[in-house]
């Protein structure tokens, strides 16, 4: 971010930016930048908030009319905090839990399968909801995305759904529509509308079928000889943070 | 929480050992008063319009990370948006929330109708933010024309 406003102030654009990390736009010293408390993924601060979003950046814009930099000033508040909100609980899905035989490759797809339908009516009310949906990307529909999972599962390349990307890239864009659609559609249930985003990252990879199913993935793409299967599965597949929460 | 300290121990570190660019000078252009600019918004969560093209992921016949970027509209709604960055490790539920949250168009409309900023942009633009820094610098110096010929003279840069 901030080697774009070095690049864009040099061509003759005023530039400011809000910063995430604050030790790396130390390092790169752009020409104005607010640096947020904020967790990643959440430059605004927080959700449908809009009072809080327009602090943060009237905030940001007011560095524009600095008479000198560099500039770095710091945000003075942290993101309103949800601890009032109710608790996800661990498997707040009333479908079965998650198969622990992981080796039962069939049955863990098959589970994968009704665990996505039983989704599917909180999904529709969700979208209905917030008059959007961001699982669109890779143009599948969510039992698709099963199914073009499972074949890689079974060792197999599918062919690419699409003509202009190859099978890994949708297997990608599926990968994050997957997500997408697990959290929109039990953001949808009762109480779970304020789920903290650590909540519900933890209740993908640690409590659905769908996180054990990619984490098999995972596995299996690791012993691919092929350098991108390989860079899909250690780095673009599963967070950093639940890494070691994988059963492989 | 972007707080390295306060972050998960990998997060922490990955974030830490990231090389940043050191650049030997420092450009500085002034501009008018706030309430007088044009703002345009550049991302770089990998947004784009849901009918263009997804940010490639690297590829043998490509292995690096996407450094090109995509046009969004001033029209463009929050339907319309979509997002494939590559990375995983930053929180995705918040945009799945509120699009503010990553691309605050909807704020920046509201500081415009209320005068406290000239005018939107009629374009703005969003980069993947995984690609080398300094592999940004082709596209950017391309954008900078663009960006003036439709009058920017303060531009928003929001990471993720």
């Amino acid at each position: 971010m901030g080697a774009l406003a070095h690049y864009l102030e040099d061509e003759g654009l005023p530039t400011v930016q809000i910063s995430l990390i604050r030790e790396h736009t130390e390092k790169i010293k752009p020409p104005r930048a607010l640096w947020v408390p904020f967790e990643l993924g959440r430059p605004l601060g927080v959700p449908s908030d809009a009072a809080f979003q327009t602090e943060v950046l009237r905030s940001t814009l007011a560095l524009l009319e600095a008479p000198s930099g560099p500039v770095l000033t710091d945000f003075p508040q942290d993101a309103p905090s949800a601890s009032d909100a109710p608790v996800v609980l661990a498997c707040p899905v009333n479908f079965p839990a998650p198969v622990k035989d992981v080796t039962d490759t069939e049955r863990l797809q098959q589970t994968f399968q009704n665990e996505i339908t039983e989704l599917h009516s909180w999904y529709d009310l969700a979208v209905a909801q917030r008059g959007r949906t961001t699982a669109i990307v890779s143009g599948l529909s969510p039992h698709a995305i099963g199914t073009f999972i499972g074949e890689f599962l079974n060792g197999n390349i599918p062919d690419s759904p699409r003509d202009d990307l190859p099978a890994l890239a949708v297997l990608k864009l599926a990968v994050e529509d997957l997500k997408a659609y697990y959290c929109e559609a039990i953001s949808a249930q009762p109480g779970q509308q304020h789920a903290t985003s650590t909540a519900l990252t933890d209740w993908f990879w640690c409590h659905t079928t769908a996180g054990q199913i990619l984490f098999r993935l995972q596995e299996r793409g690791k012993h691919k000889d092929d350098s991108a299967w390989q860079l899909f599965s250690k780095l673009l597949l599963v967070p950093r943070a639940y890494q070691a929460a994988s059963p492989y | 929480m972007a707080r390295l300290d306060q972050m998960e121990t990998h997060d922490a570190s990955a974030l830490r050992d990231m090389p940043c660019p050191e650049f030997p000078s420092q450009p500085w252009v002034e501009g008018s008063p706030l309430s007088q600019r044009r703002i345009a918004i550049i991302s770089t969560a990998g947004l784009h319009r849901s009918d263009d093209r997804p940010f490639s992921i690297p590829s043998a016949a490509a292995p690096g990370m996407a450094a090109d970027y995509r046009i969004i509209p001033s029209q463009c709604t929050a339907n319309d948006l979509a997002m494939s960055h590559v990375s995983t490790n930053f929180d995705r539920t918040g945009f799945q929330q509120d699009w503010n949250v990553v691309f605050p168009l909807d704020r920046l409309r509201e500081l415009a109708e209320k005068g406290e900023i000239g005018s939107l942009a009629d374009f703005h633009y969003s980069f993947m933010g995984a690609a080398t820094p300094t592999d940004l610098e082709p596209s950017a110096r391309r954008l900078a024309p663009l960006l003036k010929q439709d009058h920017v003279d303060g531009v928003l840069l929001v990471p993720v």
